[in-house]
């Protein structure tokens, strides 16, 4: 199977480098179904955040494929981009907060750049700030926030415009164990509502958290998978609440 | 009509404006457009000045002969005048028609010949040429000099015509490429104005390089990003536009007034008219669109290589 009915995301034989060094993902095959909840994890260098920046479209592969919301994603004309890009939620490692605008405005951005109305940007704002405990630094301008309270800034920016697949690098790698399980209850929260999940960790406690997670293992470059389940994943009828084969 | 606001919204900008740091009318932008704007407002109005002079001065001569009765015989020369003046005013077209007094002429020589009347070099002791200063309704061309020149031989064979045209003829064809000069200044100073916007686009695309990537990974397009660097622009372009015509009216007025004093009618007829003002009024608005669409494609062009 290469790509089947209700695939969100297919990577085929997919391939990086920057410039001519060597490759730092080498033959990555997987497929990511709706509605999944999914950890990717490995050791510092091990290609998760080059995977992640592939799967948030802001790299194209050395080679290989990819399939995302059923489009090619490597041919797709660059005018297309955006349309994909706003089904897509991203909480940077860095967390990439724009520096002059306040909590509030950097939660909204991805509200704004879809061109919703500011009647209809004010309420949710103010309710996802409140949501991840902010609400009273929504006029703070990043710099003056710190930098659990910045992860936080993002995650609700992430979140804010309920995309089809939320794409996390570390997100919990700043905040308190209990901030941590919260953003992790408001990740399944969305997950439950249909939104896929890929959050990169090497936090193995934060694995267990999620029971229903599914796991995808990078280790230099190269994902594991022994059983082939990550790369053929059996057919299904419906969204998988967790994919056959992945292990913890 | 919320559609059309809204329509209006995006075209400006406006709604994407917070999307990167604006830093309006602050900085050297504005006023380096400030002063490219009084350049070409007053290189312009130079150009609007000359046409002017020249057409008016054009229409004043274009159909003016003037005739001379070249005899030094004082007496065959005024009754050889007189003929001319009978046959000149019975000829069709005529518009005007008058004999230079003596005393006119006496006046326009005496500056190179003198009135030292006992040394025999007075105005009054060197014959001089009878002028006939005659308008047609026609252009004096070369042809109508020459039949005229035929005419007025049967009654006054001393007679020799000129077109009054004919001696401002290089005056002409100065002021004709002076304004070609203040063309191709304007369109210099466009196209500087042009570069400047384009290395300011440049610079605050390099400043705002973290900002627009964020936007572009959130899903924000060429169009949104462009329109926010142009609204930026052109709100730059606006302000120094304005004060730069305010220093140019200021410096044309001064000059105009200056030129006034001279008291000569050819400068008075290079007057600005109100159509000309309004001509230079609206080089601030062309200006302002010329930046926008500079900064618009450059921006486009840039982040054409971003993915």
């Amino acid at each position: 199977m290469t790509a089947s009915d209700g695939e969100i995301v297919h990577f085929d034989n997919v391939g990086l480098r920057y410039g001519t060094d060597r490759e730092v993902l080498s033959d990555v095959s997987f497929t990511l179904f709706p509605g999944s909840f999914y950890f990717l994890t490995g050791a510092s260098g091990a290609g998760k955040t080059s995977l992640l920046k592939l799967l948030y479209l802001a790299q194209r592969p050395s080679r290989g494929m990819i399939r995302m919301f059923g489009a090619d994603a490597i041919t797709l004309p660059r005018d297309r981009l955006p349309a994909m890009r706003r089904r897509l939620g991203v909480v940077f490692q860095d967390f990439r907060l724009v520096s002059h605008l306040s909590a509030f405005d950097n939660v909204a951005l991805p509200l704004r750049v879809a061109g919703a109305p500011e009647r209809d940007i004010e309420r949710p704002v103010a309710d996802m700030l409140d949501w991840v405990g902010l609400s009273d630094r929504m006029n703070a301008r990043p710099a003056t926030l710190s930098g659990g309270e910045q992860q936080r800034v993002a995650i609700a920016r992430a979140v804010i415009a309920r995309p089809d697949m939320l794409v996390a690098d570390e997100p919990t790698g700043n905040v308190d164990p209990e901030m941590a399980v919260k953003l992790l209850r408001l990740f399944e929260a969305l997950n439950r509502l249909g939104t896929t999940v890929v959050v990169a960790t090497h936090d193995v406690h934060l694995l267990k958290k999620v029971p229903e997670s599914l796991i995808m293992r990078l280790d230099k470059g190269r994902l594991s998978d022994p059983t082939g389940a990550l790369r053929y994943p059996p057919r299904r009828a419906a969204a998988p609440s967790r994919a056959p084969g992945t292990e913890r | 009509m919320t559609g059309l606001l809204g329509k209006l919204r995006r075209l400006s900008g406006v709604g994407e404006a917070e999307l990167v740091p604006q830093a309006r009318l602050s900085g050297p932008m504005p006023w380096v457009i400030a002063i490219m704007l009084a350049m070409t407002v007053i290189a312009a109005a130079a150009g609007l000045g000359l046409r002017n002079m020249a057409r008016s001065a054009a229409l004043e001569l274009e159909g003016g002969m003037t005739v001379q009765i070249v005899e030094a015989r004082a007496d065959v020369r005024e009754a050889q005048a007189r003929a001319a003046m009978e046959a000149l005013r019975a000829m069709p077209g005529l518009v005007s028609l008058r004999m230079v007094p003596q005393s006119e002429v006496d006046a326009l020589i005496e500056p190179w010949i003198g009135d030292d009347a006992a040394s025999g070099r007075a105005v009054g002791a060197i014959p001089v040429p009878a002028l006939i200063d005659a308008r047609f309704g026609d252009a004096a061309t070369p042809e109508a000099v020459a039949r005229l020149q035929r005419e007025l031989r049967a009654v006054a064979p001393a007679a020799r015509v000129d077109a009054q045209s004919s001696w401002l003829r290089p005056v002409f064809a100065a002021m004709v490429s002076l304004q070609w000069l203040a063309m191709a200044l304007v369109v210099l100073l466009a196209m500087a104005l042009s570069a400047a916007v384009l290395l300011a686009a440049r610079t605050a695309l390099g400043t705002n390089r973290d900002t627009i990537e964020i936007v572009h990974l959130l899903g924000g397009t060429d169009v949104q990003i462009a329109r926010v660097f142009q609204r930026s622009i052109a709100i730059d372009a606006a302000g120094g536009g304005a004060a730069g015509l305010v220093l140019a009216v200021v410096v044309i007025v001064a000059l105009g007034r200056r030129f006034a004093s001279l008291g000569t009618g050819m400068v008075d007829q290079g007057a600005l008219m109100l159509g000309d003002w309004i001509v230079l009024g609206l080089i601030p608005v062309a200006a302002t669109g010329l930046a926008m669409i500079t900064a618009r494609l450059t921006v486009m062009h840039t982040l054409q290589k971003m993915l």
